[in-house]
């Protein structure tokens, strides 16, 4: 059937599955726009281009499906820029289309006109501008393929308006010629031989999993090798449920604001599996120190990460899923018992200095945290949270069982991601809860997606920690730089009269006593609630390891 | 420390920039590259020397080959290989200096491609080391112009630089289609 590049557009999403897209018309999608009504896809509206791509990175990490976002021209495409640097640091899989001036126009400044396949280079799997309405739907077929395959990332296609409006005979391609991709890489069995081997044999082996365990769904089969092996599990910031939390193998996040008995861990094992990630700065502190007394077996299915930071000792490129199963029946029973003891001895300590256990009177942000997890015990959220101290709290006192039940922006640490991510966290889980974890800086960033919250009737529950400051930054200033704080503190808005002017149900907390009410109320309310909580001004995320320094010299709660 | 690699790559719009960019964000340093068609259609046949301190070897190759359009990246520095660069330079010479200059060209085995009254143009290919020797003793009669392609490179013996099948893109290309070079071995 004869078709223009619009109807393509759609028709191809269509047969890819795409269900809802999130965008902000403009100038050169007003075709597309046109057309959209005609197909079986939901539009979300955001108020702000970023706020698209965020939502369309918040649908794929809790579904694990492709996200979809779609800018006009120009300023347009370049509010989607962090957005796709976001999902990019994260290999979370998103397709944004964008429309562009008219091949005739291209290279000419023409109005809303930018190179944003030139601007994107650095921050997609690929990228495509489309010049022939002919090779449209092979595009899109390929930008999908390259989306999800392997290490997912975000692909754009860029497509002048004169492609939308021009007309061609159209069949969705049923494969794709890609050849630049290797195919999907397997392990060979005498590695995982050796990596067995190597764990089998250790006194004191570790994990330590990330995100892309969670991507390939390898979930089960790293509980079954942890229980196998009775070893513990520590995870990155996005690797945070990859393992039940709850399970008392899990030792929790590592790395610069991780668990400190987390951290003693990793630097005292001999033998560490790392899966599914990719040994990031914030987790390993400095290199030189890191995992001195281990030897390295590191999987990852993007073998240009092995090697990059870490030098391991065997590799194993897979998927993570399979390596875990190959692995297993390779595992021998173990109990490990002298380890577990210093462990467990750490962990002790590591309770002993736990402010939970200490402080009673002022309302800080760990006490609510902690409120919010055993509130939501029964029926597990989804959490979403932003950038910060905010972030780092939330995931020190919560503990995620639930799959894929964090969502958060680790690699590139986008503050103002939460709210829009959220958006598509729940239309994309309309039958979970979905909480979401922000400061009173990051909120601000694109708090105009409550607008969008109420429009898709999205009953979000908005836990805003606000101490008043760039909490992080702040923090920084007052252990590093003399207490300076610079640009630091903010003025705020009434966020209760705010809310409200948006249509959504505030309240306000100023104290301890207040907090487990207003949570369990908020989660048995049938709409979005934004709950402010006047919160400790100059608290302190502790453990850290400052920028750059080994993971052994962790700065504690004085 | 220096790498040479092979990078076959899709003859499409934007390759190259791809390829640059990539680099300069990784931080690595591309001292030459030079790049036209290979022997299969469609596929353009890219070798550079790059350079990047404290970087382990196979991340060049790696994260060059993360690119779509990449299709096969090949280290050549430890594989035996014909390297050859090419050079036109533009020489002062007059009615004194000209002869001694076409006899060091003839030793090298260079060629004249240009003479005028005050100047030659001297084109040489070779390996680098010998094209920097003839540059170097030409210095001394004044060199008015230089240009140089960069590192050209191509394993030795029948096999192609585009290493044995482990997955790259090149054998699969040529086993899905054979006849795509004339005379591929299968």
């Amino acid at each position: 059937m004869k078709l223009n590049g619009a109807q393509i557009v759609w028709e191809s999403l269509v047969r890819e599955g795409v269900e809802v897209v999130f965008g902000f018309p403009g100038g050169k999608v007003v075709q597309l726009y046109h057309t959209l009504p005609e197909y079986p896809i939901r539009h979300v509206l955001v108020r702000h281009e970023q706020a698209a791509a965020h939502a369309a990175d918040g649908y794929a990490r809790s579904t694990g499906r492709v996200g979809v976002c779609v800018a006009t021209s120009g300023p347009g495409a370049t509010n989607l820029v962090t957005g796709l640097a976001t999902a990019a640091m994260d290999s979370s899989p998103i397709v944004a289309i964008t429309g562009q001036v008219g091949t005739r126009d291209l290279g000419k400044d023409a109005f809303q006109e930018t190179d944003i396949t030139g601007i994107t280079l650095p921050i997609t799997k690929h990228n495509y501008l489309v010049t022939d309405v002919a090779d449209l739907a092979m595009v899109i077929r390929e930008a999908f393929h390259i989306a999800r395959e392997g290490r997912p990332g975000p692909v754009l296609i860029d497509l002048p308006v004169n492609v939308q409006n021009a007309v061609t005979e159209y069949e969705y391609p049923d494969q794709v010629y890609l050849p630049g991709l290797r195919p999907k890489p397997e392990a060979p069995t005498d590695l995982l031989h050796k990596a067995a081997d190597m764990l089998n044999q250790a006194a004191r082996p570790l994990i330590l999993a990330g995100r892309g365990v969670t991507i390939s769904g390898g979930q089960p089969e790293l509980r079954a090798l942890c229980e196998k092996g009775n070893f513990p599990v520590v995870t990155t910031l996005l690797g945070k449920s990859c393992v039940p939390e709850t399970n008392p193998l899990c030792l929790g996040m590592g790395g610069m604001h991780g668990e400190a008995y987390a951290n003693r861990a990793l630097q005292a094992a001999d033998v560490i599996f790392a899966i599914g990630m990719r040994f990031d700065d914030r987790l390993t502190g400095d290199l030189k120190a890191f995992a001195r007394n281990a030897k390295i077996i590191h999987s990852d299915i993007d073998r240009s990460e092995i090697g990059k930071n870490v030098r391991p000792d065997v590799a194993l490129v897979g998927d993570a899923k399979e390596v875990l199963a190959r692995l297993l029946p390779l595992i021998q029973p173990a109990s490990h018992s002298t380890w577990w003891e210093t462990i467990n001895g750490w962990r002790e300590e590591t309770a002993a200095r736990d402010i939970l256990n200490k402080e009673q009177e002022r309302l800080i942000p760990q006490y609510i945290i902690r409120k919010m997890w055993e509130i939501t015990r029964d029926n597990p959220p989804i959490v979403v949270s932003d950038v910060g101290q905010n972030q780092m709290w939330e995931a020190q006192y919560f503990f995620h069982d639930r799959p894929r039940g964090l969502i958060s922006s680790g690699g590139l640490g986008t503050m103002g991601f939460a709210l829009p991510a959220a958006l598509g966290v729940q239309i994309g889980n309309p039958d979970a809860q979905v909480w979401v974890v922000v400061g009173d800086g990051g909120f601000q960033m694109n708090m105009q997606e409550m607008a969008t919250m109420v429009q898709e009737r999205c009953p979000l529950k908005i836990v805003l920690l606000n101490n008043g400051y760039l909490g992080m930054v702040r923090q920084w200033q007052e252990l590093f730089f003399e207490r300076r704080y610079s640009a630091t503190q903010l003025f705020n808005p009434d966020f209760v009269k705010l809310a409200e002017a948006f249509g959504v149900r505030g309240v306000m907390i100023t104290d301890r006593e207040g907090v487990e009410p207003a949570l369990r109320e908020a989660a048995q309310y049938p709409g979005p609630v934004l709950l402010e909580f006047i919160v400790e001004a100059e608290e302190n995320v502790y453990p850290m390891v400052s920028a750059g320094a080994p993971l052994d010299s962790m700065i504690t709660r004085p | 420390m220096k790498r040479t690699l092979v990078a076959m790559v899709q003859d499409k719009p934007g390759v190259l920039n791809r390829i640059v960019s990539l680099f300069r964000r990784r931080n690595f340093n591309i001292e030459s590259l030079t790049v036209g068609h290979s022997e299969i259609p469609g596929v353009s046949r890219l070798t550079m020397v790059v350079e990047a301190p404290n970087v382990p070897a196979e991340q060049f190759v790696y994260q060059l080959d993360k690119l779509v359009n990449v299709i096969d990246v090949t280290d050549l520095t430890d594989t035996r290989s014909v390297v050859r660069e090419l050079a036109l330079i533009k020489v002062k010479a007059d009615s004194q200096s000209r002869g001694e200059i076409m006899q060091l060209v003839e030793v090298f085995r260079a060629k004249i491609i240009d003479v005028s009254l005050n100047s030659l143009v001297v084109e040489i290919a070779g390996p680098e080391d010998r094209v920097q020797s003839l540059i170097s003793l030409l210095e001394s009669f004044g060199i008015l112009e230089i240009v140089r392609t960069g590192r050209v490179a191509m394993a030795r013996g029948p096999e192609s630089s585009h290493s044995s099948d482990n997955g790259n893109g090149i054998a699969r290309m040529l086993r899905e289609q054979p006849t795509l070079v004339k005379s591929a071995v299968a």
